[in-house]
């Protein structure tokens, strides 16, 4: 789960983590007010999206008077950020946030985050920064400065001052370097985040550093112990038909096919628009009804399903485990019965309960494709589409 | 012959009394898998599935010899449930349960590494020696006894390698659902070398999928260890880049963890991968010269 930049500062004022004053405004008029209240000659109206690269695609600006805030708020409120981390739609402002203006000396990138492949936390950082990261990674990774905290020790404050001085950052900047950085592993264990990151962080002409940006992603399985932080959630930055599908349960993520996919398990889900798109088709979505999907559950998907309208065909691919085909061929059969859904559906069921499941689907008098295996299954969906 | 559990592996379930602990281990119980004991906090000194139920695992490793622990604990307590579990030295641990916490994890690998155990898991489907024993969520009727092994990261897809293998006549020796997610105990180069030295197991198939550089660990490994031959399928070629799908871990971020990066490490390897998950029985088949 992302929060928005000004949640994320909200944490970090919190915690003790520099930031600017700033204020969130839903309105023109509250970004006037905002302004106001700011004790600054200047401002910057930020976009307040779940995406980067908000600065060069317009979500970013900065006024020099309260009516040019309250003129910029007006332009971004209500309509779509497009950034490059977003698809070609974007994402809705609906909130922008108001922040006093600060001189700037010198930019770094700072972040700390969950490490896979060190199955630890690592904290990256940089000289380069309020760029991309990944193109200073890629082009000149020796500009890139990694600690990885051993988790069976923890936090280890001589390495902190190495970074700190790799940093180029002495006396009483490197004491405001490493506080930063041991408040952002507070804040990653207190609050389950997966990714704390701060780019750029300042150096003002006062040699204060600042967070002047703020970014944390918050793990989606710890949200059970993160009540608090669930209030934070905004759905407007999320597809309609994916939230809609993890209400449910059904694990949902839209593409841009027409062929849409109904599968129990994830991997059998990827494997399945692997082999549409391998004869010719194109996957319309990834979609996984999970290891105990119900009648219900399964009316649910293709209802969801038919909510996209590039939709041409459907293809069900069950493996029964756990899961019983003949569960699966009733809640096709009732979907399909309540919903008058006229485009072809190609089914294939195998294991647990198959025979009853297939007897089911007979008998509906429904005109359902049978498919005998998964390649057989991808070419009949793939050709009732192409006519 | 199979690796890490045969029909002698002595089972404890952890969370038997819970819905998914007690149909799973039901079921694990009618396959023949031997499980001997149970623990459910609070429930010490009953029986459930004519199994003894101990308060802690502790207290059932006291009164019990265990080899395996397969935990069916909700997320919430599976990481104290996989600590509780190394600390009392069983030997092999197979989580089932989905969900737990990435920063749970760092700290149970962080235990881990100072012991003796071995984990499977979380969020997997389990270890399978077909004709012997159970320890998982797996149908086990799609399981033939014979000379594949089988190492993958889904659930689902695993039982289309498994299907498939049976149904040309391989049969399996062992198969081992690593799970889904991000961080993880048993990877597949600790499954690869344990099936290159099971002198019943023949081939080995490995299913991936995307994200993290696992598949290309794997493959690296494979060329300078294994003798065997190996056909590879990595699932999510049709992926887009930042989207999660259904797993924890397969997601492709920047330019990490592509199917394309996995499948030219796995060719360079001299791996035989398939773009096709419905083409690795008759391929394992295949080059095994059958």
């Amino acid at each position: 789960m992302n929060l928005h930049e000004y949640q994320s500062k909200k944490l970090f004022f919190n915690h003790g983590i520099p930031v600017l004053d700033g204020e969130i405004a839903n309105s023109p008029r509250e970004a006037k007010k905002a302004a106001e209240n700011l004790q600054s000659d200047i401002w910057v109206v930020k976009a307040q999206v779940h995406a980067g690269g908000r600065g060069k695609a317009g979500g970013v600006k900065i006024a020099r008077s309260i009516s040019e805030v309250e003129e910029m708020a007006s332009e971004m409120l209500g309509t779509n950020l497009v950034t490059k981390q977003t698809d070609s739609e974007g994402l809705p402002v609906n909130q922008v946030y108001i922040e006093s203006g600060t001189s700037i000396q010198d930019e770094y990138y700072l972040s700390l985050l969950v490490d896979r492949t060190k199955e630890s936390w690592t904290y990256i950082a940089s000289r380069e920064g309020g760029v991309d990261i990944e193109a200073v990674a890629e082009d000149s990774p020796e500009k890139i400065i990694n600690y990885t905290i051993d988790p069976s020790k923890g936090l280890d404050l001589s390495s902190l001052h190495k970074v700190a001085a790799q940093m180029g950052f002495q006396d009483d900047v490197a004491s405001q370097f490493i506080s930063i950085t041991k408040k952002m592993f507070e804040i990653a264990k207190e609050k389950d985040a997966n990714l704390i990151e701060v780019n750029p962080l300042i150096l003002n002409d006062g040699n204060q550093l600042i967070a002047l940006d703020a970014k944390i992603s918050i793990e989606s399985n710890a949200l059970f112990r993160q009540e608090e932080l669930l209030s934070l959630k905004d759905e407007s930055q999320e597809n309609e038909l994916e939230v809609k599908a993890s209400e449910h349960d059904l694990s949902y993520v839209s593409l841009d096919g027409n062929i849409a996919c109904m599968v129990n398990g994830a991997g059998l889900a990827m494997a399945t628009m692997d082999l549409i798109k391998l004869h010719g088709g194109e996957p319309a979505n990834f979609l996984d009804v999970g290891g105990g999907a119900t009648t219900e559950r399964v009316k649910m998907a293709i209802d969801i399903i038919m909510e996209n309208p590039n939709v041409e065909a459907i293809l069900i691919n069950i493996f029964g485990g756990i899961v019983r085909c003949d569960v699966i061929a009733k809640g096709i059969t009732e979907a399909v019965k309540s919903t008058s859904i006229d485009i072809p559906i190609v089914v294939r069921l195998q294991g647990t309960n198959v025979d009853l499941g297939k007897k089911i689907l007979e008998e509906s008098g429904m005109k359902i494709i049978s498919a005998s295996d998964l390649t057989d299954a991808a070419i009949k969906v793939v050709s009732s589409v192409k006519g | 012959m199979s690796i890490l559990v045969n029909k002698e592996s002595k089972i404890l379930c952890q969370g038997i009394t819970g819905s998914q602990g007690s149909f799973h281990a039901k079921q694990c119980i009618e396959y023949g898998s031997n499980i001997v004991a149970g623990v459910t906090p609070g429930k010490g000194g009953t029986t459930h599935l004519d199994v003894p139920v101990f308060n802690s695992v502790v207290e059932a490793k006291t009164e019990t010899e265990i080899d395996v622990s397969m935990i069916f604990v909700p997320a919430k307590f599976a990481a104290d449930a996989m600590k509780s579990a190394i600390e009392s030295e069983i030997e092999l641990i197979v989580c089932i349960t989905e969900g737990v916490p990435v920063q749970d994890m760092i700290e149970v690998k962080a235990m881990l590494s100072g012991s003796d155990s071995i984990l499977l898991g979380p969020n997997c489907p389990g270890i399978i020696t077909p004709e012997e024993t159970k320890i998982g969520i797996m149908p086990g009727f799609i399981h033939q006894k014979g000379s594949i092994g089988i190492i993958s990261r889904s659930g689902t897809l695993t039982y289309e390698a498994v299907n498939q293998t049976s149904n040309c006549g391989l049969g399996q020796s062992t198969c081992i659902g690593i799970g889904g997610d991000p961080i993880k105990g048993l990877n597949f180069i600790e499954c690869l070398s344990l099936f290159d030295e099971d002198p019943e197991t023949d081939g080995i198939v490995m299913v991936g999928e995307i994200g993290g550089s696992d598949e290309e660990k794997a493959a690296e490994f494979i060329k300078n260890n294994i003798s065997k031959p190996v056909v590879a399928y990595v699932a999510g070629v049709s992926a887009p880049p930042g989207k999660r799908m259904g797993h924890a871990g397969a997601i492709v971020t920047g330019n990490e963890g592509t199917a394309s990066s996995k499948y030219k490490a796995l060719n360079d390897a001299g791996v035989r991968t398939t773009y096709s998950p419905a083409m690795i029985g008759e391929i394992m088949k295949d080059l095994l010269g059958q």
